[in-house]
This record gives C-alpha cells, sequence and structure tokens, in this order.
C-alpha cells in the first residue's frame, strides 16, 4: 500500500488515552449523563483500536465488530437515556451520589 | 339366607349412627339405639347359637376379599364354631345387660351419646374380633377393643390424669400387640395364609412337636394375648384403667377385651399343642400373675382397683387352665368370670353412683341394709369370684385347679400355686364385702338404683348361680384334659380353702378375734402393706427401667443432635450474609472503581504471568 500510513502504535496510543479518559469520568462525574457519556468515549476507544488492528491486517473482522459495537452503543444509549428519564422524575436529581437506595 | 353379618352389623350401625349425629341425639333415643342393637345382637346370636346346635355345623361367611396381593388375600369372613357362640353369648349377652345399667348409670351425664357410641363401637370390634375366620381380621377386632378402651378410659378427658391413664393403657398393650404382629408376619411367611384353620393344618403337617419355629411364633402370639389380657409382665395398665366409667370396666375390662388373650390362645390352640415350653410358660404365667395380682388386692382401699387386681388374678386362672391344656375349662372360667365379675362391677357402681362417687371401701361400711339389692348381688358376685361350693366360679375354678394338679412334671407346684390363690381370693372378696356392707355406716347413700341398675344386677347374679351348670358347646371345638383319678383328698382341699379363706376372712375383718390393726400398723406390716398397696412396685420398676431413660434419651435428642451439621450451615450462610451485605452501599461510582480497580488486578496477574 502506498500514501501515507498511520503506524498502529499511535491509534493504540490514541485508543488507550480515550479510554483512560473516559475511564477516568466515569470514576469522577457524578451527574448520570456525563457518566453515560463517558461510557461511550471508552466503548469507542475499544472501537478504535479493532478498526486499527482490522486495517493493520487487512482483515474485515476489526469493521464488523465495530458495527457491533455501534449497535451495542446504541442499544445502551436508548435504555441508559430511558432510566436517565426515570430517575430525573422520581428523585428531582441526576446526582449518582444522592440515589443510593438500592443498598444493603 | 346366613345372617351371620347381622351380629357385628347392628352395634356397627348404631355407633355410626350416634357419631354422626355428633352428640345432638335426644337422649331417648341414644339410648334406645345403644342397648338396643346390643340386644338385637345378642337375639341374632341367640338364633346362630340355636342352629348350630341343633345342627353342630360349622356356619361360615365370607363378604368379600379385604386385601388381593399375589398369594396373600385375606377376606373379611366370619367363622362360627362352639367356642366363638360362646365368646358371642357372653359379649352380647352381658353386654347387653351392662349397657341397660348404663342407660341409667350415665343419664346425667354430658357426653351420653358419645358413651353409647364407644360402647356400641367396642361391642362391633369385640364381636369382629371373636367372629374372624383370619388372624387379619382377628387383629383389626383386636386392635379395635384396644381404641375403644382407650377412648372409654379417658373418657371423662377433662382430669388429666384420665387421659394419663387411657395413654398408658394403649402403650401397654401396644408392646404386646407389636409382639403379635410379629407373630402374624412369621406365621404368614412361614404358612403362607393366616386363615386360622388352614393356618393349623398346614402347621401340624409341616411342624413337628417341639420346633423351634412354633416356639418362636407362639410366644410372639403370647406376647399379644399377655398385654390384653393383663398378665405378667405387661399386666400394670389394668387398675390405672379402672379411671373410666364402672360399667365400662364391667364391659370392657372384665367380661369381654381382656379375656381376648385367653380367646387367642385357645382358637389357636393346636398350634400351641405343637410348642410345650410355650404352653409351659402360659400356665406359668398365670400363677405367678395370679398369685401376685392376689396379694396386691389384699391391700387396696379402692373398691374398683381391688376388682381390677381380682380380675387380674383371675385372668391368671385362665391363663392356668390353658398352659395345662385345659383349654375348655379356661374358656369355662372365661364365661362365669365373666357373669361374677361384671355383677362384681356393676354392684361397686351401683356402689360408687349412690354414695356421690366414693371410692374408698374405708368411708363405706354398714351398707347391707341401706342398699340391700346391691348387697344380695356384691355377695352373690363375691361367693361365685372366691368359688364357694355350687356357685358357677366353683365349678370352673374346680375344674382348672384338678386338671393343674395332673399336669405333668410341675403339677402340684402349679395347682399349689392355684389353690393359695384361691384361698387369696377368697380373702379379699370377704374383706370386700365385710368391709363396704358390714359395720358402721360412714356415708349415707342419697338414691336407690332404679330399675334398669337393679334388673341387670337380678340377673347376672343368677347367671353367676347357675351358671356353673352351663353345657358349652365345646366338645370337638377344643381339646379338654379330664382330670380322672385323682384322689379325693386333693379334691376335698380344692373345696375347703375358699371356706377356710371365708372364715379367715370374717376373723379379720369382721369378728375382730384377730386384731388387723396391730398387724399392720407393725414395721413390717406397714412396709408389706404399702409394697402391697403399690402392686409389688412394678409400676415404679418400669418407671426406673424404661419410662426414665427413655424420657432422658428424648430430652436429650430433643435438641436435635443430627440436625447440629445443617443448623451450623445455615449459621454460617447468615454470618457471611451479615459480613457481604456492607459491601452493596449502593453508590455506583463505588462500583465502577471497584471494577476497575479489580480489572488492574487481573490485568496485573495475568502481564506478571505471562512474561
Amino acid at each position: 500500500m502506498d500514501g501515507l500510513q498511520i503506524p498502529l502504535e499511535h491509534i493504540l496510543v490514541l485508543a488507550a488515552t480515550l479510554f483512560s479518559c473516559g475511564l477516568m469520568g466515569l470514576m469522577l462525574r457524578r451527574n448520570i449523563i456525563f457518566m453515560l457519556m463517558s461510557l461511550e468515549v471508552m466503548l469507542n476507544s475499544a472501537a478504535l483500536a479493532f478498526v486499527a488492528a482490522g486495517a493493520r491486517w487487512g482483515q474485515a473482522d476489526g469493521q464488523i465488530i465495530f458495527l457491533l459495537i455501534l449497535s451495542v452503543a446504541a442499544a445502551e444509549v436508548a435504555v441508559g437515556l430511558g432510566l436517565v428519564l426515570q430517575i430525573q422524575r422520581r428523585f428531582k436529581t441526576l446526582d449518582m451520589d444522592q440515589v443510593n437506595r438500592l443498598r444493603g | 339366607m346366613n345372617t351371620l353379618w347381622l351380629i357385628p352389623f347392628f352395634p356397627l350401625l348404631s355407633a355410626t349412627a350416634l357419631i354422626l349425629s355428633g352428640g345432638r341425639m335426644p337422649r331417648q333415643l341414644a339410648a334406645l339405639l345403644g342397648a338396643g342393637s346390643v340386644g338385637l345382637a345378642a337375639i341374632s346370636v341367640v338364633m346362630v347359637a340355636r342352629t348350630y346346635l341343633a345342627e353342630g355345623e360349622v356356619q361360615q361367611l365370607t363378604l368379600w376379599t379385604w386385601i388381593a396381593v399375589d398369594n396373600f388375600t385375606p377376606r373379611i369372613a366370619f367363622y362360627v364354631d362352639g367356642l366363638t357362640i360362646v365368646m358371642m353369648s357372653v359379649i352380647t349377652g352381658v353386654g347387653f345387660l351392662i349397657h341397660l345399667y348404663s342407660i341409667e348409670f350415665m343419664w346425667e351425664d354430658e357426653s351420653f351419646c358419645r358413651y353409647f357410641a364407644y360402647m356400641n363401637l367396642f361391642v362391633a370390634a369385640m364381636l369382629l374380633l371373636v367372629m374372624a375366620d383370619n388372624l387379619l381380621l382377628l387383629y383389626l377386632g383386636w386392635e379395635g377393643v384396644g381404641v375403644c378402651s382407650y377412648l372409654l378410659v379417658g373418657f371423662w378427658y377433662r382430669d388429666p390424669l384420665n387421659g394419663k391413664a387411657a395413654r398408658k393403657a394403649f402403650v401397654v398393650t401396644r408392646v404386646g400387640d407389636t409382639a403379635m404382629a410379629l407373630g402374624l408376619l412369621l406365621l404368614f411367611t412361614e404358612l403362607g395364609t393366616l386363615d386360622i384353620q388352614a393356618m393349623m393344618a398346614t402347621a401340624n403337617s409341616t411342624w413337628q412337636v417341639g420346633d423351634t419355629l412354633p416356639i418362636i411364633a407362639t410366644a410372639l402370639l403370647l406376647g399379644g394375648a399377655v398385654g390384653k389380657s393383663a398378665q405378667l409382665p405387661l399386666h400394670t395398665w389394668l387398675p390405672d384403667a379402672m379411671a373410666g366409667p364402672t360399667p365400662v370396666s364391667a364391659l370392657i375390662h372384665a367380661a369381654t377385651m381382656v379375656t381376648a388373650g385367653v380367646y387367642l390362645i385357645a382358637r389357636n390352640y393346636e398350634l400351641f399343642l405343637l410348642a410345650p415350653p410355650t404352653l409351659q410358660a402360659v400356665a406359668w404365667i398365670g400363677v405367678l400373675t395370679l398369685l401376685l395380682a392376689a396379694f396386691t388386692a389384699l391391700a387396696q382401699h379402692d373398691i374398683k382397683r381391688i376388682l381390677a387386681y381380682s380380675t387380674i388374678s383371675q385372668i391368671g386362672y385362665m391363663f392356668l387352665a390353658l398352659g395345662v391344656g385345659a383349654f375348655a375349662s379356661g374358656i369355662f372360667h372365661l364365661m362365669t368370670h365373666a357373669f361374677f365379675k361384671a355383677l362384681l362391677f356393676l354392684a361397686a357402681g351401683a356402689v360408687i353412683h349412690c354414695l356421690h362417687h366414693e371410692h374408698n371401701i374405708f368411708r363405706m361400711g354398714g351398707l347391707r341394709t341401706r342398699l340391700p339389692v346391691v348387697f344380695w348381688s356384691f355377695l352373690i358376685g363375691s361367693a361365685a369370684l372366691a368359688a364357694l361350693p355350687f356357685t358357677s366360679g366353683f365349678y370352673s375354678k374346680d375344674a382348672i385347679l384338678l386338671t393343674a394338679w395332673t399336669a405333668p412334671g410341675n403339677g402340684p407346684w402349679l395347682w399349689a400355686g392355684g389353690l393359695l390363690g384361691a384361698l387369696l381370693t377368697s380373702i379379699y372378696s370377704f374383706r370386700l364385702v365385710f368391709i363396704v356392707f358390714f359395720g358402721a355406716a360412714q356415708t349415707e347413700p342419697d338414691r336407690q338404683p332404679g330399675w334398669k341398675m337393679s334388673g341387670p344386677l337380678i340377673l347376672l347374679c343368677v347367671l353367676s348361680l347357675v351358671g356353673g351348670w352351663f353345657a358349652l358347646p365345646l366338645a370337638g371345638v377344643l381339646p379338654n384334659k379330664g382330670h380322672a383319678g385323682i384322689s379325693h383328698v386333693v379334691e376335698y382341699i380344692s373345696i375347703a380353702t375358699p371356706l377356710l379363706g371365708l372364715v379367715i376372712a370374717y376373723l379379720l375383718f369382721l369378728g375382730k378375734q384377730v386384731s388387723i390393726a396391730s398387724l399392720v400398723a407393725s414395721p413390717s406390716g406397714q412396709a408389706l402393706q404399702n409394697f402391697w398397696l403399690n402392686g409389688w412396685r412394678i409400676d415404679k420398676l418400669y418407671d426406673t427401667l424404661l419410662v426414665r431413660p427413655f424420657k432422658s434419651i428424648t430430652h436429650w435428642w430433643r435438641n436435635e443432635p443430627v440436625d447440629l451439621l445443617y443448623n451450623a450451615m445455615v449459621t454460617i450462610a447468615r454470618w457471611g450474609h451479615g459480613r457481604l451485605v456492607t459491601l452493596q452501599t449502593g453508590e455506583l461510582r463505588w462500583y465502577a472503581t471497584s471494577i476497575v480497580f479489580g480489572l488492574v488486578l487481573l490485568l496485573a496477574i495475568m502481564l506478571r504471568n505471562a512474561s
């Protein structure tokens, strides 16, 4: 293949950085919407790693998995936003530290 | 048409009706049903007996097959021969008189209906017992009378003591019944049938006299008989069973149920003839029981307990008769005993009824002129019990004693034991008569027995006097060893002994020539009196040997040591749950962080292993 080739390592470093950002967001943010967004970032970083690996080895598997992740993310967001609506209605807040009634 | 089935059917139908009425039946109707059904059964028995006496043929009736499993097919079937007819006559005849008597005795009781329901059920079960043609049906009747005895001993169940007596009667007889059930199983596995006639024929052809198997089988049957008939060592329930109403004691614990053991042995006599050691044991159990019970009766002061011990003692005579091979004499004594002991119990019941439920004989006294009918009944009953010449008891007891003398081996010893028993019987019966009916009056009767009570008493008096002249239709049914060729001295001694007892009783308790009080007051006399009053302390012995160890074992087991393991699992799971539940905080970010740290940890371990 000719043209500019981005080394795989760079992409993987980018994916790892994205994943860490998402993870930090998940652990540190208290708002449930931001937590969901961080989750999306993490999913997408994993998808990016798959695509890059697929391109590197010239296999279609990476893109197939990307499509799978995309649909999983869509479903997850659909359910997640539904829950967010319910939480907002019942607790009048989106702060997850306030919503801790399900405990032993 | 064969009408045998009508005999147990009448009382059973009446019992069912009385039970279904739930106690709301008017007294008049309940009394009519209760006594009338037994009367009808008695009439049916008379008709069956007339046919039997005229034709001399065994009557059989098969109703239906009860159970059919492979070759085990016991039927609901009746077998009526001379022995059955004697038993049926006693049960329905004496039973009818007692039912009639009960109407007056129980009239003021609030559970009048329940009483007659139980009594009729008892009569039905007892008839089933004696009419059964196989041992399994006999066992059904056997347990049926046991249940009725339990229900009737505990009839006044509001007093916990009565319930205790009922339980004791049930549990102690259960010991014997278990042995009997084992005997039935053994007989069935060895002989392949439980039909009594077929079984005895097979036994005679497969077993020799003195084989081990018949000895074991008959010993097990004897266990059942000993329990039901209150013989040593299972006799302790009968004195306590006096907690029930007095007519119950007369019917169940004197005339019929307690003689079921005697009937069982007589019915299976061919088996017992194959096992001479068991017959020896029967004779010795009889002698020991009759002596022990007679000594105990000397010291009692409850009128019904005296009669209870006397019943044990008289059944001892029946066992002695069976043991020495005088089967017909044993059944003869069974019949005369049913007459005079029912008479004595009913007379005692009349005394108790008229004296505000007084049981202590030392608080009676002087009733001779106040209750004349009862006095004469009691006198005649005691005379027959003591076997004074020409009463019914004289003929039956004399036959038993004389046959005992001829028994091979230790005949004279058996005879001497029986004779000593006869002397004691005479002493305690007349002690009872002299203390209750002579001397100074202690308690005034507040009523006189009516015709329903006096009528049965008078009829039973007649039977007790002339019962000795009945010729029982037992020839060819039961073997009877004669007692020919005994020296007349033995006969005279047997006749004179009861008279001697009467004289001794007169001197001790009426004439006051010999002071019984000083005899009893001495330390050894007092100890002996106490010892006999408590029935040779056998109750205490059983309490120490059996009841208390059993109770301590159950006490120990009630904490369920086996369950400890399972309970420990539950406890550990609970404890773990208590600890782990604190981890569930409900904090979403805390969960996410834990997952991350867990993941990091796992990754670190994997990476370290990979390198």
